[in-house]
C-alpha cells in the first residue's frame, strides 16, 4: 500500500498543468483555450491545497484554493464575454487569425 | 578795417569759389546761365581781394595778419611725441598781392570762357572746373603752414589735370592730361620728402614757427646738410608745378586743354604757384640750395628760349616761352633777387595771361587754326586783339614803359650782382642771351601771325574781331602790362611802391655758414666807451649788422643801368632779326636753318627730351611691368594655380574616402540593423499562442540553467 504524500499530489498536478499548458498552445478554439487555463489554474488549487496539508501553514492554502475558484469563475465570465466580443469583431473565435497585435 | 575783418573776408574769397563749384557740379545743369553765377562769384572775389588788399597795404603794409586754429591734436605719437597741426591764413604782402593776380585773372579768364566755349557740350563742367581751379590756388596763395600748403598743391594739380584733359575724347589731351598729372607726381614727392624732414624735427608745419626754430639756430637733424636738403626737396615741388628742367616736359602739352585754361593755370597763376612757394621758403634756403635753384632756372630758360625760337603752333610757342619766362624767376630767386623775382612773377601773369587769351582770340576766329605758317595779316581784322597782343609782347621783351621792362631788368641785374658777387659769370651770361632770344622768338609770332600777307586766303576771310567778352579781357591785361601800375618812374623800379613799399626781400633765418659770402653778417669792432673807468678802453665786439639785402642791393644798384642797356641792346638786336628775317624778309630763316640744321633740328625737336624720356624712365617702367606682369603670371599665380590643384586633388581624394568609407559604415549600420530587425521580427507573430510558448519554454530552460541553486 503506497502513502499518498505530496509527491503524488505534485504530479497529478504536474500533469494537470502540463495538459492545460498543452491545450492552450495548441487548441484553435478561444474556448479550448479558455478551458486549458482552468486546467492549470485547478492544477495550482492543487498545489496549494497539498501544500498546505503538508506543510505547517495552518488553513490559508485551503482558502487561497476558494479564492482561485472564486477568481477562475469571474475569469471565466469576463473571457467568455471577451470571446463573444471577437466573434462579432472578427467573426471567428480561431486565435491563428486574430494577430492583430503583430500590427 | 580791422585785422579780423581782412582775414575774415580772405577767408570768403577762398570759400566763394568752392561754393560756386559745388553749386555748378551738383545743380549746374539745373540753373540757366549757371556760368554767369560761377563769373559773378569771381568778379565778387575779385572786388572782396581788391578791398582786402587795400586795406593790407594801407593800414598793415609792415605786420603779417595771421588767423590760425588748431586741427588736430596727438597726444602721444611713437616716435614724434606730442604734436598739433594748425590751420591758418597768413596775409603778408605777398599773399595780397597773389590775391588779387589770381581773382583777376581768374575772372578775365571766365569772361573770356563765356564766348570762346560756348556751344561746348559740357559748358557747366567747365565752369566748375575752373570755380575748384582758383579755390585750390588760392589756398595755395592763403596758407600759412606747408601742410596745407601741400594740400592745396595737390588739389591744383588734380584740377590742371581735368582742365587739360577737358576735350577727353581726343587722345592727345587726355595723354597730355595723365603726362602733366604724372610728372607733377615726381617734384610732389621731393616736396612731401622735404616737408617730412622739416616735420619730423620741429614737429609743426608752420613757416613762421620753422623759420624761428632755424632762426634761433636750431637746424634739422642738427646739420647744414639736412637743411639744405629739405629746401631742395621741397624746391622739387616747384621743379614740377613750374615746369622746370628736367620736369619742363609737361607744361607744353598741357596745351592740349582749352586755351583759357593755359590763360589762367599753365601760363599766369598754377606755374606760378612754384615761384610763390620758393619765395615762402626763400629765408631757409642755403647757399649750395640757392645756387642749385639759380643754375636750374637758367638751364630751363635757357632750353625753353631754344625750344621756342622754331615751334610753330601759337600755343607752343607761348608754352615754351612761359618755361623761359619761369625758368628766369626761378633763377632770379635763386640768385637772391627775391623781390624781382616775385615782381616779373605778377608782370609776367599779367602779360602772359593776355598773350594767352590773345592767341585764343586768334584760334577762336581761325576756326582752331594754330599753326602760325596758316595765319598772317590778321592786324586789320582783329585789332583790339592785334595791340593788346603786341603790347604784351613788347612787355615780354623788355622795352621800356612796360611793366616786363621793369621786372626783367631787375632780374638782369640781379644775376650781373650776384656774378660779380660770387663769380659765377655763366648766369648773368645765359640770362641775356635768353633775353635776345625772347625778344626775336616773340616778335617771330607777332609778325607771322598778324603782319604780312594772309597765307591762308580762306581762313582769313572768315576771321573777325572777338566779341566784347573775349576783347574786354585783353585790353584789360594789355593795359595792366603798361609800367604805371608798379611805380611812377618808367625806367627804376626800385624807387616805385611795388617793390619800395609793399615787396621786400626777407632777411634770411639760415646760419652764417651756410650762407653766401655776401649774405654774411658783418662784425665791425668799435671802440666803446665803457662807464666803468676800469674797462675803459676794451675793444668791445659789437655786431652790425649788414643784412643779405642792404649788401646786395647795394651790388644790384650798380649794376642797374649796366643790366638796362644791355637789356636794351640785346632786345633791340633780337627785333631787329626778327623783322629781318620775317618782315623785310632780308635774311632767309631757311636758309639760316639749313646752315646749322644739327642745331636747328635739336630745338624743332624740343632736345629730343621727351624720346629721352620715352627711351629711358618710360621704356624702362614699361619693361619692369613687364617682368613683374611675367612673374605675377608664371610664379605668382603658379603657385596659386598649384594650390588649387593640390587642394582640388585633396578634396576629390576625402570625397572618395566619405562615398566609400564613411557612407558604406554608416549604410552598413544600417543594413545590419535591417538584418537584426528581419530576424527578430520572425519572433513577434502577434499570436499569443506563440508567446506562451516561448515563455514556457524560457522558463523551462532557466530551470534547467538554475538547477543547481533548487
Amino acid at each position: 500500500m503506497v502513502q499518498v504524500g505530496l509527491n503524488q499530489f505534485l504530479i497529478v498536478s504536474t500533469i494537470l498543468f502540463s495538459l492545460g499548458i498543452f491545450g492552450i498552445v495548441t487548441r484553435r478554439n478561444a474556448v479550448m483555450v479558455l478551458m486549458g487555463i482552468e486546467l492549470v489554474l485547478n492544477s495550482a488549487n492543487i498545489n496549494f491545497v497539498a501544500f498546505a496539508k503538508f506543510g505547517n501553514f495552518g488553513l490559508s492554502g485551503q482558502i487561497v484554493a476558494l479564492f482561485v475558484i472564486i477568481l477562475a469563475a469571474a475569469e471565466a465570465a469576463i473571457a467568455l464575454a471577451i470571446v463573444l466580443n471577437i466573434y462579432k469583431t472578427f467573426a471567428t473565435v480561431n486565435v491563428d487569425e486574430i494577430d492583430k497585435l503583430k500590427e | 578795417m580791422t585785422e579780423a575783418l581782412l582775414l575774415n573776408i580772405s577767408l570768403a574769397i577762398l570759400l566763394l569759389p568752392l561754393l560756386g563749384f559745388v553749386t555748378l557740379i551738383f545743380f549746374g545743369r539745373k540753373i540757366p546761365g549757371s556760368h554767369w553765377l560761377e563769373t559773378g562769384i569771381m568778379l565778387l572775389c575779385l572786388l572782396l581781394s581788391v578791398y582786402t588788399g587795400f586795406g593790407k597795404l594801407a593800414y598793415y603794409v609792415g605786420q603779417n595778419l595771421i588767423m590760425e586754429g588748431r586741427w588736430i591734436q596727438f597726444w602721444n605719437v611713437p616716435v614724434l611725441g606730442q604734436i598739433q597741426m594748425d590751420l591758418g591764413i597768413k596775409l603778408d604782402n605777398l599773399t595780397v598781392i597773389m590775391l588779387f593776380v589770381v581773382t583777376l585773372i581768374s575772372f578775365l579768364v571766365h569772361l573770356f570762357s563765356v564766348a570762346y566755349m560756348k556751344g561746348d557740350a559740357r559748358y557747366t563742367r567747365y565752369f566748375a572746373y575752373l570755380g575748384v581751379f582758383t579755390f585750390s590756388m588760392l589756398g595755395i596763395v592763403l596758407t600759412h603752414n606747408i601742410l596745407m600748403m601741400y594740400i592745396f598743391w595737390e588739389l591744383v594739380g588734380l584740377s590742371s589735370y581735368l582742365l587739360i584733359g577737358f576735350w577727353f575724347e581726343k587722345k592727345s589731351a587726355s595723354d597730355a592730361s595723365k603726362k602733366a598729372f604724372l610728372v607733377n607726381r615726381v617734384g610732389d614727392t621731393g616736396m612731401f620728402i622735404g616737408i617730412m624732414i622739416l616735420f619730423t624735427h620741429y614737429h609743426t608745419f608752420t613757416f613762421d614757427a620753422i623759420f624761428a626754430q632755424i632762426a634761433s639756430g636750431n637746424l634739422p637733424f642738427h646739420s647744414g646738410a639736412w637743411l639744405t636738403a629739405a629746401g631742395l626737396l621741397i624746391f622739387m615741388g616747384a621743379v614740377g608745378k613750374s615746369a622746370q628742367f628736367p620736369l619742363h616736359v609737361w607744361l607744353p602739352d598741357a596745351m592740349e586743354g582749352p586755351t583759357p585754361v593755359s590763360a589762367l593755370i599753365h601760363a599766369a597763376t598754377m606755374v606760378a604757384a612754384g615761384v610763390y612757394l620758393v619765395a615762402r621758403i626763400f629765408v631757409m634756403l642755403t647757399a649750395d640750395a640757392m645756387l642749385t635753384i639759380a643754375i636750374v632756372g637758367m638751364v630751363t630758360s635757357f632750353i625753353a628760349a631754344t625750344i621756342a625760337l622754331t615751334q610753330n603752333d601759337i600755343k607752343k610757342v607761348l608754352a615754351y616761352s612761359t618755361v623761359s619766362q619761369l625758368g628766369y624767376m626761378i633763377m632770379a630767386m635763386g640768385v637772391g633777387a627775391y623781390n624781382y623775382a616775385f615782381f616779373h612773377l605778377v608782370t609776367h601773369a599779367f602779360f602772359k595771361a593776355c598773350l594767352f587769351l590773345g592767341s585764343g582770340s586768334v584760334i577762336h576766329s581761325m576756326h582752331h587754326e594754330q599753326d602760325i605758317r596758316n595765319m598772317g595779316g590778321l592786324r586789320k581784322k582783329m585789332p583790339i586783339t592785334y595791340y593788346s597782343f603786341l603790347i604784351s609782347t613788347l612787355a615780354i621783351s623788355g622795352i621800356p614803359f612796360t611793366s616786363g621792362f621793369l621786372s626783367k631788368d631787375g632780374i638782369l641785374a640781379g644775376t650781373l650782382a650776384f656774378g660779380s658777387l660770387t663769380g659765377h659769370w655763366l648766369i648773368p651770361a645765359v640770362a641775356f642771351l635768353v633775353a635776345l632770344m625772347t625778344a626775336f622768338y616773340m616778335f617771330r609770332l607777332v609778325i607771322l601771325t598778324f603782319h604780312g600777307e594772309p597765307r591762308d586766303r580762306h581762313k582769313y576771310d572768315h576771321a573777325h574781331e572777338s566779341p566784347f567778352v573775349m576783347a574786354m579781357p585783353l585790353a584789360l591785361l594789355a593795359t595792366l602790362s603798361l609800367f604805371f601800375w608798379y611805380g611812377a618812374n618808367p625806367i627804376n623800379p626800385g624807387t616805385g611802391w611795388f617793390l619800395n613799399k609793399w615787396v621786400q626781400t626777407p632777411h634770411t633765418v639760415v646760419p652764417q655758414a651756410q650762407r653766401f659770402d655776401f649774405m654774411k653778417t658783418e662784425t665791425t669792432e668799435t671802440e666803446v666807451e665803457g662807464n666803468n673807468k676800469a674797462v675803459a678802453g676794451h675793444k668791445v665786439a659789437e655786431a652790425e649788422y649788414i643784412t643779405h639785402s642792404e649788401h646786395y642791393m647795394h651790388a644790384m644798384h650798380q649794376a642797374h643801368y649796366p643790366a638796362m642797356i644791355l637789356s636794351l641792346f640785346v632786345g633791340g638786336i633780337g627785333i631787329f632779326f626778327s623783322f629781318m628775317m620775317y618782315h623785310w624778309k632780308k635774311i632767309d630763316p631757311d636758309k639760316i636753318a639749313g646752315s646749322i640744321k644739327p642745331l636747328y633740328n635739336l630745338s624743332l625737336n624740343k632736345w629730343y627730351i621727351d624720346e629721352i624720356y620715352d627711351a629711358t624712365f618710360i621704356r624702362g617702367t614699361m619693361l619692369l611691368s613687364k617682368f613683374l606682369a611675367t612673374f605675377d603670371n608664371k610664379v605668382v599665380d603658379g603657385i596659386v594655380n598649384g594650390t588649387a590643384t593640390v587642394t582640388r586633388f585633396i578634396s576629390r581624394a576625402s570625397g572618395i574616402f566619405d562615398n566609400v568609407v564613411v557612407d558604406g559604415f554608416v549604410n552598413f549600420t544600417a543594413y545590419l540593423s535591417g538584418l537584426i530587425g528581419i530576424f527578430f521580427r520572425k519572433f513577434q507573430t502577434g499570436k499569443v499562442q506563440t508567446y506562451i510558448v516561448m515563455v514556457v519554454f524560457s522558463a523551462l530552460i532557466l530551470l534547467f540553467i538554475f538547477r543547481p541553486f533548487f
